[in-house]
């Protein structure tokens, strides 16, 4: 899966439908870039994603726990409506994650975040 | 019953396949978008269910046909040492699979019908429905063709 540098910033975009490993292996990859690259701020974007289920949830919300305690914050962009309906009624939630529509909104949390302004999430 | 898919759960990656088939079977029979998409996370929970304490069995999709509306069933199948308590494995925060139990729970919020049977020692099946009302034209013209059928 592809992990890219922006500034202090990894983006990670998710290109298709994953699997449980290659969730895991998506939250243990982005556990040591965060340390390798000296990130500050991680966006994921899981527009490609079919669903997101108690399995998906619980390690995107590690990614966001683990990379807080390196020092960065994580954004999730691109939920998608539909994975959003099924979220609610799954009773799902995505806390300590921040959220954006998409990746230039994230990428604007995460400035604000870094300047100390007004947090978006969770 | 028009369609019937059955897909092998061995491993995660036929977790994915199975996602996909009920999805494509829920838009096949009209299904909204959104509602696929609940159809597809509930299998996702039952599929994982199989594989963690089970470690394979299958799941088959079909369609069922009312006077007033169209279903998808799932019916997740293994031969796994079976459940204990089927009324503690529907309560959130039971389970041991790393999913903090939320798994059946959910999948059950998020279809219309769920049920589970468990033998311990000899397996466990859960059954989901999820229903989607004939639209008005839909029902009109089910009932035309059927006054041609008694007329013929």
């Amino acid at each position: 899966m592809p992990i890219l540098k922006q500034g202090d910033y990894l983006i990670a975009s998710i290109q298709s439908a994953l699997s449980d490993s290659e969730v895991l292996e998506l939250r243990d990859d982005l556990a040591e870039r965060v340390g390798q690259f000296r990130a500050r701020g991680i966006v994921v974007d899981v527009t490609a994603l079919d669903v997101i289920d108690s399995f998906a949830a619980r390690a995107l919300r590690t990614i966001g726990s683990t990379a807080k305690l390196r020092g960065a914050e994580t954004v999730l962009v691109g939920i998608q409506p539909d994975v959003a309906m099924a979220m609610v009624q799954f009773e799902l939630d995505l806390q300590p994650l921040h959220t954006a529509l998409d990746l230039e909104e994230g990428l604007a949390v995460l400035r604000r975040t870094a300047r100390g302004g007004d947090d978006d999430g969770p | 019953m028009d369609h019937e898919t059955c897909v092998e759960i061995e491993s995660d990656a036929d977790m994915v396949a199975a996602r996909a088939a009920g999805r494509a079977l829920a838009e096949r029979l009209g299904f909204s978008r959104t509602d696929g998409t609940l159809i597809a996370t509930a299998i996702s929970e039952v599929a994982r269910n199989i594989l963690v304490h089970a470690g394979c069995g299958e799941i088959l999709l079909h369609d069922v046909h009312e006077r007033d509306r169209h279903g998808i069933v799932v019916v997740a199948r293994d031969c796994g040492p079976g459940i204990q308590s089927v009324e503690l494995a529907l309560q959130d925060g039971w389970g041991s699979s790393g999913g903090l139990g939320l798994g059946l729970p959910g999948a059950r919020r998020l279809m219309d019908e769920f049920t589970i049977e468990s033998v311990p020692g000899d397996g466990t099946t859960v059954t989901m429905k999820k229903w989607r009302a004939r639209d008005p034209l839909e029902r009109l013209r089910r009932e035309r063709e059927q006054r041609e059928q008694v007329w013929a």
